[in-house]
């Protein structure tokens, strides 16, 4: 740091008194900044630019097209009085509660499960080049494969029950696909297969980065395997933690095919994520604003999680 | 390479150009009729246009219901790049011609005489501000039975007048151990059984004031009540898998023998006709117990778009062509649905068919012929999609009795007006 200042410092007095630059490092200046700039453009309008059309969309009389009278906070009012109908649900109700019970399992479980096969990988076994791509292809089906197979599978009439049945064990029962109650965790189930084998291979990766050494020098010291890991080694993980985490928590959020194509919306609307309900409203029933005001509280609810968290580890790195 | 890169973009150039210029001999045409039948169908409308010189082209998007389609002809109309016609249901219509986006085919239709042979209702649908702004293309009727004759010989059942008569014949399958009813648990499917049911119970005058005019008063109404009763009746006669299940594989159940009757709209024929089956002997065609006389439809429209001046003569054809008396009937025969004339001669239909043709003339003169709400032809989409929500969550079982049903439906259809 020092010895570039001072270089720096050196430079500057020589620069300003060429009165041109080369044309070359002119041009290996603006090189960076002008490979740049298409995308940076398109990422401030089609990212930044339509959040900020859809909060306005959001507090306006849409219908099925898009109105550019402001109103007031209709569609907000609305949701804020559905967030409270419980009995029976109203559709709002259902996707909020479907996305906590969704978000918190399918983030659980997968770090949890991913955590656990990489560490049982990581024991120097023999065909682990097997077994890795084995554990990580789930990941190359798109969600409408995944819903299909699981829905075919969970079936009562089609899959595991009617095959268990067919075997003999005739008391066997696993309706939770058509159940309002449990449907829910069938999306979980889908989903945790899909992305575990992705989270177990950046822990594996993790866990490769991680010096012997100390490993080493805990194992001298006299460290029981269980002390290693929970002491050790996990907690170094600490980074991956954190970029599965944001993989895991976008993935929930944007979760939407998965539940079409798995439950085509669950038995009376019971398998609704906050996106269904977005795309219903804005598509299907031509009420864009209470849609974009759905969207907004989305995006309000994964940034009030996503930002603290983001903002205390990066600090941290920092430091 | 440089070179041959800019042939190819010069060539394309060109294409691009001459494409534009056939432009005014072209229709082009957005529809989700991508079934085998359906496809089949909207081949006599291509034929009957090749023959006046017009090609087609199809910007078809598959999925059944249309969603998908309507999202892309929502892109389509708002880059300012309209198709000459796309396939629409109902309220969508209204929507684009209140956004200003539909054209004007009154002088055609004034030509053609469609006010007269256009059922009154459909022309709710087909005019806006007095001006005709699509064609209607058929006339799905939704109150109807369609069962299985070879169950129901051997249980022994006759046709059902009442409801009472329905419940009746579906406990005799229950006995004999078929599914009676066989339903698919999506909320459009329960909604649209639930229609017939209303009609059934309350009567057309009810039924026109509940899910057309959705008066308050009816809604919330004992016979509302009752017909919330009378679909929790249904209810026990269906198979413990049946949530979630498409359509057409119901269908499939009563085709196979292993239901007895399925409630569904008459492109259910459809299904049959393609699994080689034949009215009267194969299967039967009853109207839902209780609305004989009365007929809630629903009805392909092709709305047709403002499009430049010379793609309009290319629009008229197809407006033509789509109401012409032949047309009408090849297409009807093979999709299954009746022609939107009521001047259309019945003699190529099949004996659902011609029940089908003389309910509606009949229902049309009587003024007994109803948009179906869960079709999207007796309210808004938004109405619709809350009632659909009421009565699927009904019989799911998150709304557990008929009182809190209608409450809720009276609450859930103010909050969507």
């Amino acid at each position: 740091m020092a010895l570039s200042t001072h270089i720096h410092q050196e430079l500057l007095p020589v620069r300003s008194s060429a009165p041109t630059k080369s044309m070359r490092a002119r041009m290996q200046d603006a090189l960076p900044k002008l490979v740049l700039a298409p995308s940076f453009a398109i990422t401030l309008i089609f990212v930044y630019g339509f959040i900020l059309w859809t909060i306005y969309l959001s507090f306006t009389n849409s219908k099925a097209f898009p109105k550019y009278v402001l109103t007031d906070a209709r569609a907000y009012q609305r949701l804020w009085r559905w967030t409270f109908e419980s009995d029976p649900p109203s559709s709002w109700y259902t996707s909020i509660t479907n996305m906590g019970i969704f978000g918190v399992l399918y983030i659980a479980i997968c770090l949890g499960l991913g955590l656990l096969i990489a560490i049982l990988l990581d024991q120097k076994i023999r065909g682990e080049g097997v077994l890795r791509p084995i554990y990580l292809y789930p990941m190359a089906l798109s969600f409408i494969v995944t819903g299909v197979a699981w829905k075919w599978f969970l079936d009562p009439g089609l899959g595991l029950e009617q095959t268990l049945h067919q075997w003999g064990w005739t008391s066997f029962h696993f309706d939770w696909i058509k159940n309002k109650d449990f449907v829910i965790y069938t999306v979980v189930i889908a989903g945790v297969w899909q992305a575990s084998g992705f989270v177990m291979a950046m822990f594996l990766a993790g866990l490769r980065g991680i010096d012997s050494e100390i490993v080493k020098a805990s194992q001298i010291d006299g460290a029981s395997t269980f002390q290693l890991y929970r002491r050790i080694i996990i907690p170094l993980l600490r980074p991956v933690f954190l970029s599965a985490l944001i993989v895991l928590a976008h993935m929930a959020i944007k979760s939407y095919d998965l539940v079409v194509a798995l439950t085509s919306g669950g038995p009376g609307g019971s398998a609704w994520l906050p996106s269904n309900f977005m795309y219903e409203y804005t598509f299907k029933r031509n009420e864009m604003a209470v849609g974009s005001a759905s969207a907004v509280i989305m995006l309000a609810t994964i940034s009030a999680i996503i930002v603290p968290y983001l903002y205390s580890e990066l600090r941290e790195k920092s430091r | 390479m440089m070179r041959k890169l800019m042939m190819a973009a010069a060539m394309l150039a060109t294409t691009a150009l001459t494409a534009h210029a056939d432009d005014v001999k072209e229709v082009q045409m957005l529809h989700w009729w991508t079934s085998g039948g359906e496809a089949a169908a909207l081949n006599v409308l291509k034929q009957d246009l090749a023959k006046e010189g017009y090609t087609w082209k199809d910007v078809p998007v598959a999925g059944g219901g249309g969603d998908a389609a309507m999202t892309a002809l929502k892109a389509m109309v708002a880059a300012g790049n309209p198709p000459t016609a796309s396939q629409m249901l109902g309220y969508t219509v209204l929507d684009y011609a209140e956004a200003g986006k539909m054209g004007d085919l009154t002088e055609t239709a004034v030509a053609e005489g469609w006010d007269k042979a256009v059922p009154a209702a459909l022309q709710k649908f087909a005019v806006y501000d007095g001006k005709w702004v699509a064609a209607p293309v058929n006339v799905h009727s939704v109150n109807w039975l369609w069962i299985n004759k070879a169950v129901m010989d051997k249980i022994g059942g006759t046709e059902p007048k009442t409801f009472d008569d329905f419940i009746a014949l579906l406990d005799k399958a229950k006995a004999a151990g078929v599914t009676p009813l066989a339903l698919g648990g999506q909320n459009w499917q329960e909604a649209t059984m639930f229609d017939s049911v209303v009609l059934s119970t309350g009567g057309p005058e009810f039924y026109k004031k509940a899910f057309n005019d959705l008066d308050e008063d009816a809604l919330k109404s004992d016979t509302m009540k009752k017909s919330f009763d009378n679909l929790a009746k249904l209810k026990g006669y269906v198979d413990p898998n049946f949530s979630g299940r498409d359509w057409n594989l119901a269908t499939a159940m009563v085709i196979n023998g292993d239901a007895l009757v399925q409630v569904m709209g008459d492109w259910a024929k459809g299904e049959f006709v393609a699994a080689k089956k034949v009215p009267g002997t194969d299967f039967l065609c009853y109207r839902f117990p209780g609305t004989d006389g009365s007929v809630i439809y629903n009805s392909d429209m092709f709305g047709m778009f403002d499009v430049p001046d010379d793609r309009k003569a290319a629009q008229i054809a197809l407006a033509k062509a789509t109401l012409s008396k032949s047309f009408q009937s090849a297409f009807n025969v093979v999709k299954g649905s009746v022609p939107a004339r009521t001047d259309v001669p019945d003699t190529d239909f099949d004996a659902c068919g011609k029940k089908g043709i003389a309910d509606l003339k009949a229902a049309n003169e009587g003024g007994t012929l109803f948009g179906s709400l869960a079709q999207g032809y007796g309210a808004p989409p938004a109405v619709a999609n809350a009632y659909k929500d009421v009565v699927s969550k009904f019989v799911h079982g998150q709304i557990t009795s008929s009182d809190q049903a209608v409450e809720e439906l009276v609450k859930a259809i103010d909050d969507a007006k």
